[in-house]
């Protein structure tokens, strides 16, 4: 390879011509910049990102308290109240995850529901909120404000704000329909039957305004020109959005999936505040949480439904990769 | 579970606040209460007979306190200071949000604790002095072993004997009524079980809820579980069944779902969607007739909201099976605990002397209304009469447990949490045999027996 100083000269002639060339011919200094911007992001991603997960992986085989060390020996049977710490389960903890541990099922139940209702109601709601905003209606900015202060706050804060519409004695909603009286009140939060649809109301009402605020912005960048265009050649409202526009929102379509599987997928905040994700409430996140945080916490049996839910999370992260390596490759 | 950290603390309360976490309303914050610097005033007491580990100056230490809400900070601090003036050792309290604390107290011990910190007794600490995270205390209650009961040393002894607690309050579970609707309508206090559902039988007839009811928060119906067990089938076997040496499937836990839903109707609808504070709420409002839960908790929500506490009274849950009486209930007691990796043993020892006294009990009793000391004998001149009576009561018993979550493994609590919130929602003999088969196989794997 050339020295950098012979190389310098041909470099400055033939600028743009250079530019499509490999790594090889990149100069030294170019390959150290290049190395140092890429060592620290990746040094960041193992240490934050990449050595969590896997320590929560092997962890996952164990039985431990968080206090001392981890032994390679088999869990011994206690039989009474203080028990073997730190030794290895094997697959027990997912073992019994899956067979004895009554929230497991309804958890996963719950987090597909989750994210069903929020592809199925929440982002349709959010495009028409945008659509017919976007439509120039009168007063259009300040319904955009007001769909758009949910987001603005905390589901912790959101999940409070629901307790006193929903609390069953002094809430705004029995109070106002008389049905806060002992013998006929109705148990928003409570019911195992009622109290996931009454949070996800609270968490559509927060992520429609999301939804809008992302299509609105895909709506302000479609060309007029090709509205106009519609329009003379005699397509109605419906038609020009759906065979029109719609089309071209397909980035925005994409940032919207994945916003939705994201938040769906971490739902935690709203069923904590209501009731620590118990009696109907279950989430995956939740049940992590329970048992890893905490004085007494089983931190290998949280591990082992922390891998189970990144593993949930591979599969859309997996499809979306994939979709996205597959065009790039097709052009 | 941990996280449900569902365990007694003291408490005045606001809304939607943990049981543990009621004193220490969120928002406080971890922030440092600083006492005053006062001239070390020397006691006449000879030194502790400790021995001093990593040189640490014995005048000075520091404790570790999850007290954050006011009134407990201002009791805490009152104790601490009258600490300073008897032993001459400066402390410096660090205050940390109570849920905070409890979350973080297993890397807080393992980490750089305080020479002190706030904890509670049996199980809790047990769990974390099998562990090696704390320091015996023997040469401590060689001193103050005689201020106590057995109660209170047996509360305060490890799995391996060694004590490891000093005790400070505890506070019984009770049903509390107000005298004024039981002098109006004429209402006898119920001691057994057929006179409690005939009284709640006339208080439906009256329009009243006979009993005020919440498990929102899922600890509070854990306290109607171990008050029926041990009313039902007594101490030692609520004990043997918490410590996992006798099965959720017995007949036994059978009658006490069974006892349980005989009172069904009587408890206050919705009890799963409620937080216990409405629930007292409803109690103060004389919209219920009793409430059956911690004087720590009812009592403490009536200073809260400005009620009138000497309207309040309680009474001893009825008794259910007559070779046990009422001889026993739920007082969890609430203590300190030295870290293995304190500083200064010395000085902080000198600091557990003093607290493990009368003096001391009360010093911390002046600011709180609603806890009892644990002192033989004590009867702080602060005392109202819920603290007279509860005082009374705690020492009339044969045993006293500490609540479901303190005195089985945490894991298991929530289970049977859980289990209780399900119960609650469908109260049949179904869900009874239901929830016996799936908490005696969680007991399995949890105690991995």
């Amino acid at each position: 390879m050339a020295s950098t100083v012979n190389d310098a000269s041909p470099a400055v002639t033939q600028a743009p011509k250079r530019r499509r060339r490999r790594l090889g011919r990149l100069t030294k200094k170019e390959i150290l910049v290049v190395l140092g911007m890429l060592a620290v992001p990746i040094v960041v991603d193992l240490a934050f990102v990449w050595g969590p997960a896997i320590a929560s992986v092997v962890l996952s085989f164990f039985r431990w308290s968080g206090v001392g060390g981890l032994h390679p020996r088999a869990c011994r049977p206690s039989g009474g109240l203080i028990q073997d710490n730190g030794c290895f389960t094997g697959v027990d903890n997912y073992h019994r995850a899956a067979t004895n541990y009554p929230p497991f099922w309804p958890a996963v139940e719950h987090n597909v529901l989750w994210l069903l209702v929020f592809i199925v109601i929440a982002t349709p709601l959010g495009m028409l909120f945008a659509v017919v905003i976007d439509r120039g209606i009168k007063g259009s900015r300040i319904y955009q404000s007001v769909l758009f202060l949910p987001v603005m706050l905390s589901l912790a804060l959101i999940g409070i704000i629901w307790e006193f519409v929903y609390s069953p004695n002094y809430g705004l909603i029995n109070t106002i329909i008389g049905h806060n009286q002992n013998d006929n009140l109705i148990d928003w939060l409570g019911n195992p039957h009622l109290n996931l649809w009454a949070v996800l109301v609270a968490a559509t009402w927060r992520q429609a305004g999301y939804v809008m605020v992302l299509y609105l912005a895909g709506l302000k960048a479609a060309d007029p020109a090709l509205r106009e265009a519609a329009q003379v050649d005699g397509a109605n409202a419906w038609q020009t959005f759906w065979r029109v526009i719609f089309p071209t929102l397909r980035p925005i379509n994409i940032v919207i999936i994945v916003v939705t599987v994201i938040e769906s997928l971490r739902a935690f905040d709203l069923v904590y505040i209501v009731n620590k994700g118990s009696n109907g409430l279950e989430l995956l996140s939740v049940l992590v949480t329970n048992n890893i945080v905490g004085e007494t916490s089983q931190v290998g049996f949280g591990s082992a439904l922390g891998v189970v839910l990144l593993v949930i999370s591979l599969i859309p992260i997996s499809i979306f990769l994939y979709q996205n390596f597959k065009r790039k490759e097709g052009r | 579970m941990a996280q449900s950290s569902t365990g007694s603390g003291p408490g005045a309360a606001g809304p939607a606040v943990s049981r543990r976490g009621l004193l220490r309303a969120a928002g406080i914050g971890a922030g440092a209460l600083a006492v005053p610097a006062l001239a070390a005033a020397c006691s006449g007491d000879s030194g502790s007979g400790g021995t001093t580990k990593g040189g640490g100056s014995s005048s000075k230490i520091t404790f570790g306190s999850n007290y954050s809400d006011p009134a407990p900070k201002q009791a805490f601090a009152s104790l601490i200071s009258a600490a300073k003036a008897k032993t001459g050792v400066t402390t410096k309290i660090n205050t940390t949000d109570h849920n905070t604390f409890q979350n973080n107290i297993t890397s807080y011990l393992q980490g750089t604790p305080d020479d002190l910190a706030t904890w509670f007794a049996g199980y809790r600490m047990q769990y974390f002095a099998n562990q090696g995270l704390l320091d015996p205390l023997d040469d401590v209650w060689d001193k103050i072993g005689g201020n106590f009961p057995d109660v209170a040393k047996n509360l305060s002894k490890g799995v391996d004997g060694h004590y490891y607690l000093v005790p400070i309050y505890n506070y019984p579970w009770v049903v509390h009524y107000n005298k004024s609707t039981f002098a109006d309508k004429g209402y006898d206090v119920p001691k057994d079980w057929d006179s409690f559902i005939a009284l709640c039988k006339q208080m439906k007839k009256d329009k009243i809820i006979p009993l005020a009811f919440a498990d929102k928060d899922l600890w509070p119906a854990l306290g109607m579980f171990d008050i029926l067990n041990m009313r039902i089938n007594g101490y030692d076997y609520h004990m043997k069944l918490m410590q996992n040496k006798a099965a959720y499937t017995d007949s036994e836990v059978t009658k006490v779902f069974d006892q349980w839903r005989e009172l069904m109707p009587y408890l206050q609808s919705g009890a799963n969607g409620r937080i216990w504070q409405d629930a007292a709420k409803t109690l103060e409002a004389k919209k219920a007739g009793m409430m059956f839960q911690g004087t720590n908790q009812v009592a403490a929500q009536y200073v809260t909201d400005k009620k009138d506490i000497k309207d309040l009274d309680f009474f001893a849950y009825p008794a259910i099976n007559p070779s046990y009486g009422q001889d026993y209930m739920d007082a969890p007691a609430d203590g300190f605990i030295m870290p293995k990796k304190a500083k200064n043993t010395a000085g902080a020892k000198k600091v557990l002397e003093y607290i493990g006294t009368k003096q001391a009990e009360i010093a911390y009793l002046k600011y709180d209304q609603w806890d009892v000391g644990l002192a033989t004998d004590l009867v702080a001149p602060t005392y109202n009469d819920i603290q007279k009576k509860s005082a009374t009561m705690i020492a009339q018993q044969k045993a006293v447990a500490q609540f479901g979550d303190r005195d089985t493994d945490p894991a298991m609590a929530t289970a049977l949490e859980q289990a209780i919130q399900k119960f609650i929602g469908d109260p049949t003999a179904g869900t009874i045999s239901t929830i016996q088969q799936s908490l005696a196989k969680q007991a399995k794997s949890i105690f991995h027996s």
